[in-house]
């Protein structure tokens, strides 16, 4: 038991120094940093694009020839991103935590059990986070591990605003007698 | 290549993440209500292993990089935004998608969220173009070059305060 609470401690920092190092690995052979935000619209655009709907005309689709649109796929980011997909599914299931989960404990705990309240959350939620995420041009992997890797101020701002709007909004979401 | 590379660089960054356990919802919230900082131990680790790393490829010559612009308007704005979105999904979109590889099923709903967070910025990106991304537009500055100093003065002290920060965090149980 010893012995797995001193594993359990230094899981962070041993897989985070590996990730490091995969990170190193990327920029040298692909020239690549870690990103996954972009993804996302661009499958959204994809989805709108299948499903028929014309906004080919907005100035978003034209934009470096298109290169913010599903259009660009596939690249090297959306088969990152389907990497970690993959290599969280294999990990799971070989380290016997693949585990089915609907709503998350700590939300059911604070929220209630009810999915359509979640999920109405999550939408908003999802909507703010991608939004903010393209807004300030990346997220915690490409702002928060590869920007700041590089030193950058935009990055170290965007990181600084990512905790501060999180804690923010973590304090009145979580506030003891739960919100409704 | 570049598309297999990308590949096998993402299964590996998902193998990691999934074995830090920092895919779970409750590991992000809890950083965020600052109970449990496992997400930070391992974001502050890959980012001091990742800027020793990439730093060396650029002096070696191998790489050069420049840091993205910095738009306070941007960054400020949108990085609240961010943070907001994060606290009620319980989730970033990398580790969303590493989640639904775990199991997390429910995480379907914010990544559904986020697709449509992505035709909404498309809509909205002629006007943050426009009204936002000016506001503080200074252009790709770095710590070092802003300060003055060579870039391992910084790596050596963004390093020195992580592991204060490590310390503080064990010694406090977070």
């Amino acid at each position: 038991m010893e012995h797995n609470n001193f594993l359990q401690r230094w899981r962070p920092y041993v897989f985070g120094a590996l990730a490091g190092l995969l990170l190193t690995a990327s920029v040298a052979t692909t020239g690549q940093f870690f990103g996954t935000s972009t993804t996302f619209p661009r499958m959204a655009t994809l989805v709108v694009d299948i499903v028929g709907i014309d906004l080919s005309e907005t100035y978003f689709y034209q934009v470096r020839d298109g290169s913010l649109t599903g259009s660009s796929f596939p690249n090297w980011q959306l088969l990152f991103v389907i990497g970690i997909g993959l290599g969280a599914l294999l990990a799971a299931k070989a380290s016997g935590t693949f585990k089915r989960e609907e709503l998350p404990q700590m939300w059911v705990d604070q929220f209630g059990p009810s999915t359509r309240k979640r999920a109405l959350y999550s939408l908003g939620g999802g909507i703010l986070a991608m939004v903010g995420a393209r807004m300030a041009g990346g997220c915690p992997s490409g702002h928060g591990v590869s920007g700041v890797s590089q030193l950058g101020i935009s990055s170290l701002v965007a990181v600084a605003m990512f905790f501060i709007g999180g804690i923010l909004t973590a304090r009145v979401l979580y506030r003891k007698g739960g919100v409704a | 290549m570049t598309l297999i590379i990308g590949l096998i660089t993402g299964v590996l960054f998902g193998v990691f993440l999934q074995q830090a356990e920092v895919l779970r919802f409750e590991k992000q919230v809890a950083a965020m209500r600052l109970k449990d900082m496992t997400i930070v131990k391992f974001m502050l680790s890959t980012i001091v292993v990742g800027a020793i790393g990439i730093h060396l490829l650029q002096d070696l010559g191998a790489v050069s990089f420049a840091p993205r612009a910095l738009s306070l308007g941007s960054q400020v704005i949108g990085g609240l935004l961010f943070g907001a979105g994060w606290a009620i999904i319980g989730y970033c979109p990398g580790t969303s998608i590493g989640a639904l590889g775990e199991g997390r099923f429910g995480v379907l709903w914010p990544i559904a969220g986020m697709l449509v967070g992505g035709i909404v910025f498309a809509l909205l990106y002629p006007f943050i173009q426009l009204n936002i991304q000016p506001i503080g537009a200074l252009g790709n500055l770095s710590l070092h070059g802003v300060l003055g100093i060579n870039h391992w003065i910084v790596i050596i002290a963004l390093a020195a305060g992580s592991f204060f920060l490590f310390r503080f965090f064990e010694k406090r149980g977070l």
